[in-house]
C-alpha cells in the first residue's frame, strides 16, 4: 500500500520535471541543449530532494546527452547530492566567520544528538540529516544553522538542540 | 583560429621560426626539431580531434613576450605563438618544473611496471627513462580504486590513470558513445562510468579506441593469450585460427616492415606458434559478401527494409542496439566474417576433417576489442560449444610471437591451409573504412547485370579514403541509381543514422565501422600514437593488395563454391541462415 503511494508520488515528480523541460523548448540535435543540464538538475533536486541514478538516466535521456555527462556534473558540484534527505535538512555554516565563532562545535553536536554523520544519510525516522555549507551572505549572525530554508543565528551547541526538539515534536 | 595566411615569428631555443596564426609552441618546436616532451596531449585521438587539456604540465616550456616584463613557465601543447615571444625549452627553471611534475605524477602512480600489460610501451615509462629519475621524493597517498574486471573486452585500471582524458576525449567527442567521464574534484577526481557502474552495464561499445589512446595501463584489452597457450599445448585439440584482414598490414610494425602487409610471414609465424591449421577470415569475408550482397538486392528488389546497414563490426552493432533500437530490422542479418568463419569451422570443417568439433579450439586473430565482446555473445553457440573460442589482438599474437623467439623478418612466406583459406581482393579491403561496401557492390553488380565488373570498373574509389563519411551515387545497373555511403568512427555513424531516422528512402546501402578508418585503426592494433599517416600507409596496402588479387571478385571465390555445393545449399537458403545469420537485440542504454 505505502509503495504505492510512493510511486503515483514518483510519476507526480517526473511530471513536473517534465513540465518544467518542455518550458526549454529543447531542440534535440540542438548542440546547446547541454547548456541546461545544471538548470534542470537544480530543478531535478529540488523536485527530487537529491539525485539519484534513475533521476540523472532520466534526465539524460530528456536531454539527449549522455548518462556519463549528467553524472559527472553532479559528482563535481558539491550542491548537487546523490543520496536522499531528511525532511528537515541541516544545513551548518563552515564559512570562515562560522567557524572562528564555533560553528563546528555547533556540527559535532548536531551530529551526535542526531547519531547521523554530515553528508551521509539521513536518521532512520527520515525526519533529519546534516550537511555542511560554506556561507549563507548572513555573517553578522555567525554561526549560522539552517533548516531547510530558515535561518538560525547565533546558534551554540545547546540551542541547536533545543532547535532540533522543535522540529522532533512538529515530526 | 587560423584567419587567412597569417604568420607569426617566434624563436624557440634561439632559433626563429615562422608558423601560420594559431600554431601552439610545440608545433613552433616540432618545425625546428626541437623536442619537448608531452603525456596528456595527442595530436589525434581519432577523427582529427586533439587530446590537449594541458592538464599533466609536462610540456612546460618558459617564454618571454607572453606576460610583459617577466619570463613565464607555460605549457607548450597549449600555448598559441604570437608574434616576438621567445621560447626556451631547457633552462633550468623548466627543467625543474617538468621534473617536480613527473615526480608528483609518479607518486601516486603504482610502481608495479615489470608486470604490467604495458611494460615498455607505457608513455609515463618512457618519460620517467627519459628524465632519468631514479626515486620518487614525494610519498604522498595513493589512489587505491579496484579494477573494473566486468567487460569481456576491456580491462580498467583506475589506480593506473593520470588523468590525460584522452580515452574522455575519444569516447565523447568522437565516437559519441560516451561511455567515460570525469567523476568528482580535485584528488579524488578520475576517469569513470557514470554513477560508477560496472564498464559492462554501461553504454560503452567495446571499440577499444580508449586502450588505443591510454598512454599507461590504466585502460587494456582482456587478454585470452594465456588460454591460446594451453590449447597450443594440449595434444588433443586441433587448434585452427583465422587472422583478419586488418592484422597482415599492423604486425609487421613491429618486426621492420612498417605497414606493409606480411601475410605469408604471418601464416608461417602462426604454424610457428603450433596451430595445427592456419585459416583467413578473408576467406569468410568472400562467404559475408556472398550473403550479403543477396540480401542486399532481394530488398532492393523489393524495396523493403533500406537502406541496409553492415554488420560487421560488433563496435558498431552495439552502439546500434544501445541507441538506435528503432532501426533494429535494416541491418544486414549476416553474422560477421569472424562469426561465420567459426560456425562454419565447427560443422563444414569439421565434418570435412573428420574431426569432432568439441576437440576443436577455434582462434580468432583480430584487429579488434570488440571482436572479444562478440565472441563471448551467448547467441554464438551451438551444442554448449562456442562458434570462436578466443579471440587475439594484433598487439597480444606480437607479444605471443616475441615469448617464442619468432622475429616475422627471419621467415619465408607460405600459404594459407585449404579449404578455409583461399580468398579474393574483394575480402581484404574489408580491413578499412569502404571497402566492406565496394567489396558487395562487385557481387551485386553481377546479380543486376548478369555479368561481371570489366577493367578499372571494379575500382569504386568514391569509397575509399579515410574521411570519416563517404558516399557516391553508383549506377549499378542501367539506369537503376544506389545511393551509398560509408563512415568510420562512431561520431560520424551517427550523422548517417539521424539522416537515415529522418529519411529511409535517401540512402540504399550504408556501412558503419566503429573506429576511425576502420579495422586497420582497431583497438587492438600496434598503436600509432595519433600518427595519422600510418592508417594511410595500412589502407593504401589493402588496396594494394586487392589489386594485386587475380581474382578480385568474392562470388569467384572456389573455396565459397565449394561450401555451398557440399553443405549450405543455396545462397540464402535454409541451412545458410541458420548458420550465417544472426538477429540483435534492442539494448537501451544512454
Amino acid at each position: 500500500m505505502c509503495e504505492k503511494k510512493e510511486s503515483a508520488a514518483a510519476v507526480e515528480k517526473y511530471a513536473q520535471l517534465d513540465a518544467f523541460v518542455d518550458t526549454l523548448s529543447i531542440d534535440k540535435f540542438d548542440e546547446r541543449r547541454k547548456g541546461y543540464l545544471i538548470q534542470v538538475l537544480h530543478k531535478a533536486q529540488h523536485i527530487f530532494g537529491y539525485l539519484p541514478r534513475e533521476v540523472q538516466v532520466y534526465v539524460a535521456k530528456k536531454l539527449s546527452i549522455p548518462e556519463s555527462t549528467v553524472s559527472g556534473v553532479v559528482s563535481f558540484y558539491n550542491y548537487f547530492t546523490t543520496k536522499p534527505k531528511g525532511k528537515y535538512c541541516i544545513n551548518i555554516c563552515l564559512g570562515t566567520a562560522c567557524y572562528v565563532k564555533g560553528s563546528e562545535t555547533v556540527l559535532r553536536e548536531v551530529e551526535r544528538v542526531l547519531g547521523i554523520k554530515a553528508d551521509t544519510h539521513p536518521t532512520e525516522d527520515g525526519l533529519f540529516s546534516i550537511s555542511s555549507l560554506r556561507c549563507v551572505g548572513a555573517c553578522g549572525l555567525a554561526p549560522v544553522l539552517m533548516v531547510n530554508e530558515k535561518v538560525y543565528g547565533k546558534v551554540t551547541p545547546a540551542k541547536a538542540v533545543e532547535i532540533i526538539e522543535e522540529y522532533k515534536l512538529k515530526g | 583560429m587560423t584567419t587567412g595566411n597569417a604568420i607569426v615569428n617566434v624563436t624557440i631555443n634561439d632559433i626563429p621560426v615562422s608558423v601560420p596564426k594559431g600554431s601552439t609552441l610545440l608545433d613552433a618546436a616540432k618545425k625546428v626539431n626541437v623536442y619537448i616532451p608531452t603525456l596528456c596531449y595527442c595530436p589525434d585521438v581519432g577523427c582529427g580531434v586533439a587530446n590537449k587539456p594541458a592538464s599533466c604540465r609536462i610540456c612546460l616550456v618558459e617564454a618571454e613576450g607572453i606576460r610583459r616584463g617577466r619570463k613565464v613557465l607555460v605549457p607548450a601543447c597549449a600555448t598559441p605563438c604570437s608574434e616576438g615571444v621567445k621560447v626556451w625549452t631547457n633552462t633550468a627553471r623548466a627543467l625543474k618544473a617538468r621534473r617536480t611534475v613527473l615526480e608528483l605524477l609518479l607518486s601516486d602512480h603504482p610502481q608495479n611496471c615489470l608486470t604490467c600489460t604495458r611494460n615498455q610501451s607505457c608513455e609515463l615509462q618512457k618519460l620517467t627513462a627519459e628524465f632519468g629519475i631514479r626515486e620518487v621524493p614525494y610519498q604522498g597517498v595513493q589512489n587505491e580504486i579496484e579494477p573494473d574486471t566486468s567487460s569481456a573486452a576491456i580491462y580498467r585500471d583506475p589506480s593506473k590513470c593520470i588523468m590525460c582524458r584522452r580515452c574522455e576525449t575519444v569516447c565523447n567527442r568522437v565516437q559519441t558513445v560516451g561511455a567515460l567521464t570525469g567523476m568528482g574534484r580535485g584528488f579524488n577526481a578520475k576517469v569513470a562510468t557514470a554513477s560508477m557502474i560496472p564498464l559492462a552495464e554501461s553504454s560503452c561499445t567495446s571499440c577499444g579506441q580508449c586502450v588505443n589512446v591510454c598512454p599507461t595501463g590504466a585502460l587494456t584489452g582482456v587478454s585470452s593469450v594465456d588460454k591460446v597457450w594451453a590449447a597450443l599445448h594440449d595434444p588433443k585439440k586441433t587448434v585452427i585460427v583465422q587472422t583478419a584482414p586488418a592484422v597482415r598490414v599492423a604486425i609487421g610494425q613491429d618486426f621492420g616492415f612498417g605497414s606493409t602487409a606480411v601475410t605469408g610471414k604471418l601464416v608461417t609465424a602462426l604454424r610457428k606458434l603450433g596451430f595445427d591449421k592456419v585459416f583467413d577470415t578473408d576467406w569468410s569475408a568472400d562467404l559475408t559478401v556472398v550473403e550479403e550482397a543477396h540480401e542486399l538486392v532481394e530488398r532492393i528488389k523489393s524495396g523493403k527494409n533500406l537502406p541496409i546497414l553492415t554488420s560487421c563490426c560488433p563496435g558498431w552493432i552495439n552502439f546500434l542496439e544501445h541507441h538506435y533500437p528503432d532501426l533494429i530490422d535494416i541491418p544486414s542479418s549476416c553474422k560477421s566474417p569472424m562469426m561465420m568463419f567459426g560456425a562454419v569451422a565447427k560443422t563444414y570443417y569439421a565434418e570435412k576433417a573428420g574431426l569432432d568439433p568439441k576437440d576443436i579450439v577455434s582462434v580468432a586473430i583480430m584487429p579488434c576489442q570488440a571482436k572479444k565482446y562478440e565472441a563471448a555473445r551467448p547467441e554464438f553457440e551451438r551444442n554448449g560449444i562456442r562458434d570462436v573460442d578466443y579471440v587475439v589482438t594484433t598487439r597480444e599474437l606480437i607479444s605471443m610471437l616475441k615469448l617464442a623467439g619468432i622475429n616475422l623478418s627471419l621467415l619465408d612466406d607460405d600459404n594459407y591451409d585449404s579449404p578455409l583459406g583461399e580468398s579474393t581482393g574483394a575480402s581484404v579491403i574489408f580491413g578499412t573504412t569502404g571497402g566492406v561496401l565496394e567489396a558487395a557492390l562487385r557481387t551485386v553488380y553481377l546479380h543486376l547485370n548478369g555479368k561481371n565488373l570489366e577493367g578499372d570498373a571494379i575500382n569504386f574509389r568514391a569509397v575509399r579514403g579515410l574521411d570519416g563519411v563517404k558516399e557516391a551515387s553508383v549506377e549499378i545497373a542501367p539506369g537503376k541509381v544506389v545511393r551509398v555511403a560509408a563512415s568510420s568512427g562512431l561520431g560520424n555513424a551517427r550523422k548517417l543514422l539521424d539522416m537515415v531516422r529522418k529519411d529511409r528512402n535517401y540512402y540504399q546501402a550504408i556501412e558503419i565501422m566503429a573506429c576511425p578508418g576502420g579495422c586497420i585503426n582497431g583497438g587492438g592494433q600496434p598503436f600509432t600514437h595519433g600518427d595519422h599517416s600510418i592508417l594511410e600507409r595500412r589502407a593504401a596496402s589493402l588496396y594494394a593488395d586487392d589489386a594485386a588479387n587475380t581474382k578480385r571478385l568474392s562470388h569467384e571465390n572456389e573455396a565459397v563454391k565449394a561450401l555451398y555445393d557440399e553443405f549450405l545449399g543455396e545462397v540464402g537458403g535454409h541451412k545458410a541462415h541458420d548458420l550465417l545469420h544472426t538477429v540483435y537485440h534492442e539494448d537501451n542504454r544512454v
